[in-house]
């Protein structure tokens, strides 16, 4: 227990630090703007308490937010991030059977399942996020293109460091 | 009350997902200037639009208080426009000349009312006793003779057309120097033409010939055209033939009109009026 707290502080951190002071300063035309820091929500554990997750969700937004200087659009994407995290397990995961496993990971869970779940996790993020950004559908089809480049540069990354981690913890 | 946190903590995920998706929408409008500016925008064009159409209705409400406003606005105006100014400049040609004197000076006017086809037709000029005109000064315009001054007031002259069956203008024919009047009415009310009576039967009348003022009468300059003989008649019986004259002045168009001032026509009047008064 105290060693997944431990973790998963540490995870927080260094996504935060990658997010704020990497790939804040990568972005291709302002159409494809990365947010991988997501990832500490993702793989939270399966027992973290539905109050926790909003608040743990809350708070990693509000960070990047501080970071971003955009109060509240992060911490908004989290939100329905975070729901939409609650809805997929609840329809995909039954809980009895992985009461061992404690992470929606990419080696526990396998690739299938984990490519979907980051691919619908991210597109509700980014969803949220960009059109809260824009605050509009004037122009709709500059939006698209950004939620769409967006999120395939965020799930490339997800998905590569997942496998990098992976095969390191595993062996 | 039990069923409710019942429900509540069945959904408590749904629940947390609206109560930090409201915090969070609270926090982007106050802080972020481009959304708040949106949220702020769009409640004005709401209001704005509602406050337009009440004011649509209130607009329809108030309008006989706006057309009488308008109305008053409008006289007020309409007081103001060059129209409603009297032109009180008066343009009186007199050339100084020393080898001849001046006998006749012209003032213009301009015709405000007129009419052709009454049996007897006058003319009202916006000149009057103020610019020097009297009764019984002759009118001419630019074509032709136009009848004589019939009444004045301070501002205003009515006029004896040339179509009046009282005017009388003493006429000559060019070529032959004959000379009778022209009158109108009478049998004839075409406004193009008149009749000249008292020409005798022995002299030659040619159609086409010009008919201009005798000179006889203090009224005219000698020659100012008045027309054209277009058809004679010969009347049984009678040593006078009718003489159908062509006016060269078209009445329905007349704008402007020369009043005659004879400057010796007081002088004359007087001599004849002596001699009359001796014979």
């Amino acid at each position: 227990m105290g060693r997944t707290i431990l973790i998963n502080i540490v995870r927080f951190v260094l996504l935060i630090f990658i997010q704020a002071f990497l790939l804040k300063n990568i972005g291709f035309y302002n159409l494809s703007i990365p947010f991988p820091y997501i990832l500490f929500i993702m793989l939270l554990p399966f027992e973290v308490p539905n109050w926790l997750l909003f608040l743990l969700a809350m708070a990693t937004g509000l960070t990047v937010d501080a970071f971003y200087d955009t109060a509240g659009l992060n911490a908004a994407a989290c939100a329905v991030l975070a729901f939409v995290r609650i809805v997929f397990i609840n329809v995909t995961v039954e809980r009895q059977g992985f009461e061992n496993e404690p992470e929606p990971k990419l080696g526990i869970m396998g690739f299938r399942w984990f490519f979907i779940y980051t691919v619908v996790l991210t597109l509700f993020h980014h969803v949220t996020l960009i059109f809260l950004e824009a605050f509009g559908f004037f122009d709709i089809r500059d939006i698209l293109t950004r939620v769409f480049f967006s999120s395939l540069f965020t799930i490339f990354l997800i998905v590569i460091s997942e496998f990098i981690f992976f095969r390191k913890k595993e062996r | 009350m039990r069923n409710l946190w019942v429900f509540i903590s069945k959904y408590n995920a749904f629940f947390l997902f609206i109560i930090c998706f409201i915090i969070s929408i609270t926090l982007i409008i106050r802080n972020n200037s481009f959304q708040r500016s949106g949220v702020f925008n769009s409640s004005n064009e709401i209001v704005g639009e509602a406050y337009s159409r009440i004011n649509k209705v209130q607009r329809y409400l108030r309008l006989a208080e706006v057309n009488d406003s308008l109305a008053k606005e409008n006289a007020t105006l309409r007081k103001d426009l060059k129209m409603s100014h009297f032109d009180d400049s008066l343009v009186q040609q007199s050339v100084v000349d020393t080898i001849s004197r001046q006998q006749y000076t012209y003032i213009v006017a301009r015709i405000v009312n007129n009419s052709i086809h009454q049996k007897n037709n006058y003319i009202t000029i916006n000149r009057g006793s103020r610019h020097g005109i009297l009764p019984g000064m002759g009118v001419i315009c630019s074509s032709g003779v136009v009848g004589i001054v019939k009444d004045v007031s301070a501002d205003y002259a009515t006029i004896y057309s040339l179509l009046h069956s009282d005017t009388k203008i003493s006429a000559s024919i060019t070529e032959n120097q004959a000379f009778g009047s022209l009158v109108w009415g009478e049998g004839n009310s075409d406004p193009r033409t008149a009749v000249l009576q008292d020409i005798p039967n022995h002299i030659q009348v040619k159609i086409g010939q010009h008919v201009v003022t005798s000179g006889y009468s203090t009224l005219f300059p000698e020659g100012l055209p008045i027309g054209r003989i277009l058809r004679t008649k010969e009347k049984g019986g009678e040593s006078f033939p009718e003489i159908v004259v062509r006016l060269d002045t078209d009445f329905s168009t007349l704008q402007y009109v020369y009043v005659i001032k004879d400057l010796f026509g007081a002088e004359k009047e007087i001599l004849e009026k002596q001699s009359k008064k001796d014979g």
